[in-house]
């Protein structure tokens, strides 16, 4: 069994926020940049402590992400944030132009992402931004499960050299990774090893997925999970060396099921060690209005979701 | 400025050799802002040719509508940034003088891609705020075609520059009053263009004569004075597209398009080669 046991519940743009907090204090070449949501996007501290560093550009997102690939240009480095859909579809061609193609040291931040920004509805519910950003040449696609984590890839990001898109989300979820973790890009995580089946999870699923792992063993079978925060560069080992023990997969996030992780998976799969595997992501269709615990239930993406994913391919 | 008359030459005539070359690419904005690129690259900027990214300590300039790249290109290579001969290689396979310019192959003196419109004033204005960042008193020069300026992001730009006084930008608007589907007035009429962008807050300065070198240096340096005093600073430089080759003057119809051989050979004898020699 996993150990559910959590002491806090805390959202995943606070620990975007709370590590832009600490590069601002630690690393001088850090700047951030926001488009009329600073509060959502949790960097009034960052704000406050730096603020000859930090630029509101309004809302004018495309702006943004020219100004950011400008800031490189004499050795900063840019942290824009924003909702997820405006961080992505809105800006498509001047991040692919301005920041990917020109090579670019820029960190797209991009919260609210996916279904369980919730009452806003399908607007700003983007499931397509995984996808967006990951055919992008040289960019790097993160997707964070927990507060601690996303603190620790926001630390991470600002050394690596190139562009990022750092994806996390707007609901308070349970915190279950190592305060002190050390972020590794392009790593996965083995959070439970088993033997019937490999679940891979990215983002708010993870959780999904841990407990859908106790569930499953309740009955019996015996689930190994990995946690993958890194989509692009996508850790092909830790996935391979799983389901060459299980011979089964499940994929898991909150996206669509067109251009997601389980897509980067199945590619993987395919041309290595093809096995069966079950998506448990959005069926490609847009979202709507509701609590994220409602939504995540209506579009098939919570434990019990996983669960009976998993089942189907099992039998 | 003898010597700058006889660049303005010989980029002409690189111009359409090149995209002669290979039977595309954009003469009529490369030859309507020749004179500017060498007022730019000859007179006013201060800058390094041993090129780096950063160009801490020198002047920058972006190109925002990349499609006038062999201008851009012959200007580079005749001011020293790479050999002069490489610029036969534009558009070709496995060049670093790519259709529209671009960081990705490494061509010195190139700092962000463009070609897609609109998005270089914005770039701009992120490196002239890392200058100020970085204490450097350089400045950062941009060009933007005005058929360009139909797009909306640029709009979003000059709203910052002056929002947030961005003092140490020169905007210059390559005012032709072309795009490729006629005369700007009849595509997207940008009507008075000057009180617009006074309205959103720059110095503008307007240039009649954008195709006279000592005009345009006179009216560059008279935007040098005007920077770190709060407000950004735009020029209005009329140009005239496809300069110097009389059958591509007074028409939209060289945008995006190459001479023929006969074509070429009128071209050419109109401008005759310099002492600069033909790469």
């Amino acid at each position: 069994m996993i150990d559910v046991n959590y002491t806090e519940k805390k959202d995943t743009r606070s620990g975007f926020g709370d590590g832009l907090t600490e590069l601002g204090r630690t690393n001088p070449n850090v700047v951030a940049l926001c488009a009329d949501l600073t509060g959502s996007l949790k960097m009034e501290v960052f704000e406050k402590e730096n603020p000859d560093l930090f630029f509101q550009v309004g809302i004018a997102e495309a702006n943004m992400m020219g100004i950011s690939a400008g800031l490189t240009i004499g050795g900063k480095i840019p942290f824009a944030g924003t909702f997820a859909n405006f961080a992505t579809g809105r800006v498509y061609d001047q991040i692919r132009q301005s920041i990917a193609y020109s090579g670019k040291n820029v960190k797209i931040c991009a919260s609210h992402a996916g279904l369980t920004l919730g009452e806003d509805g399908a607007t700003h519910q983007i499931l397509e931004d995984i996808g967006l950003m990951k055919m992008l040449p040289g960019m790097t696609v993160i997707n964070t499960c927990d507060y601690n984590q996303t603190k620790a890839a926001t630390l991470a990001i600002a050394a690596h050299k190139g562009p990022v898109y750092l994806r996390f989300g707007r609901p308070a979820v349970p915190i279950f990774t190592p305060a002190d973790q050390k972020f590794e890009i392009g790593k996965g995580i083995m959070m439970h090893e088993g033997k019937d089946v490999t679940i891979v999870a990215t983002g708010h699923l993870v959780w999904e997925a841990m407990l859908a792992v106790n569930e499953l063993e309740k009955e019996g079978i015996t689930a190994e999970l990995i946690n993958i925060h890194t989509i692009k560069p996508l850790d092909e080992a830790i996935i391979l060396n799983s389901v060459r023990k299980t011979g089964k997969l499940v994929s898991c996030e909150e996206h669509n099921k067109y251009g997601g992780l389980g897509e980067s998976i199945a590619g993987l799969l395919t041309q290595n060690f093809p096995v069966k595997q079950g998506f448990v992501a959005v069926n490609d269709t847009f979202g709507e209005s509701g609590t994220p615990s409602e939504l995540m239930k209506k579009y098939g993406l919570s434990a019990d979701s996983i669960v009976d994913k998993v089942k189907k391919i099992m039998y | 400025m003898e010597q700058l008359q006889t660049h303005v030459v010989q980029t002409r005539r690189d111009i359409l050799r090149m995209v002669h070359a290979v039977n595309s690419g954009h003469p009529g904005g490369s030859l309507g802002c020749t004179e500017f690129f060498t007022a730019l690259y000859g007179e006013i900027m201060d800058y390094s040719t041993d090129f780096n990214m950063d160009g801490i300590g020198e002047d920058l300039f972006f190109l925002s509508n990349g499609h006038i790249s062999p201008v851009y290109y012959s200007t580079l290579a005749r001011f020293g940034f790479f050999p002069v001969e490489e610029l036969k290689t534009f558009r070709k396979i496995n060049s670093r003088l790519q259709g529209h310019p671009t960081t990705h192959e490494g061509l010195p003196g190139i700092r962000v891609a463009t070609g897609s419109l609109g998005q270089g004033l914005s770039v701009a204005i992120g490196a002239a705020i890392a200058k100020k960042l970085n204490n450097d008193d350089k400045l950062v020069y941009t060009l933007q075609g005005d058929g360009e300026l139909n797009e909306g992001q640029i709009w979003e730009a000059l709203m910052y520059a002056a929002a947030k006084n961005m003092d140490n930008i020169i905007t210059t608007i390559d005012y032709n009053g072309r795009q490729i589907d006629g005369d700007t007035k009849d595509v997207m009429d940008l009507a008075n263009l000057h009180d617009k962008l006074t309205a959103f807050g720059w110095l503008v300065l307007e240039e009649k004569e954008g195709n006279n070198l000592e005009k345009i240096i006179a009216v560059l340096k008279k935007a040098k004075t005007e920077t770190g005093k709060g407000v950004p600073v735009a020029i209005l430089l009329h140009t005239e597209m496809g300069n110097g080759v009389d059958f591509m003057m007074g028409t939209h119809a060289w945008h995006g398009k190459a001479p023929n051989d006969e074509q070429l050979e009128i071209a050419l004898k109109q401008n005759p080669e310099t002492d600069l020699k033909d790469y």
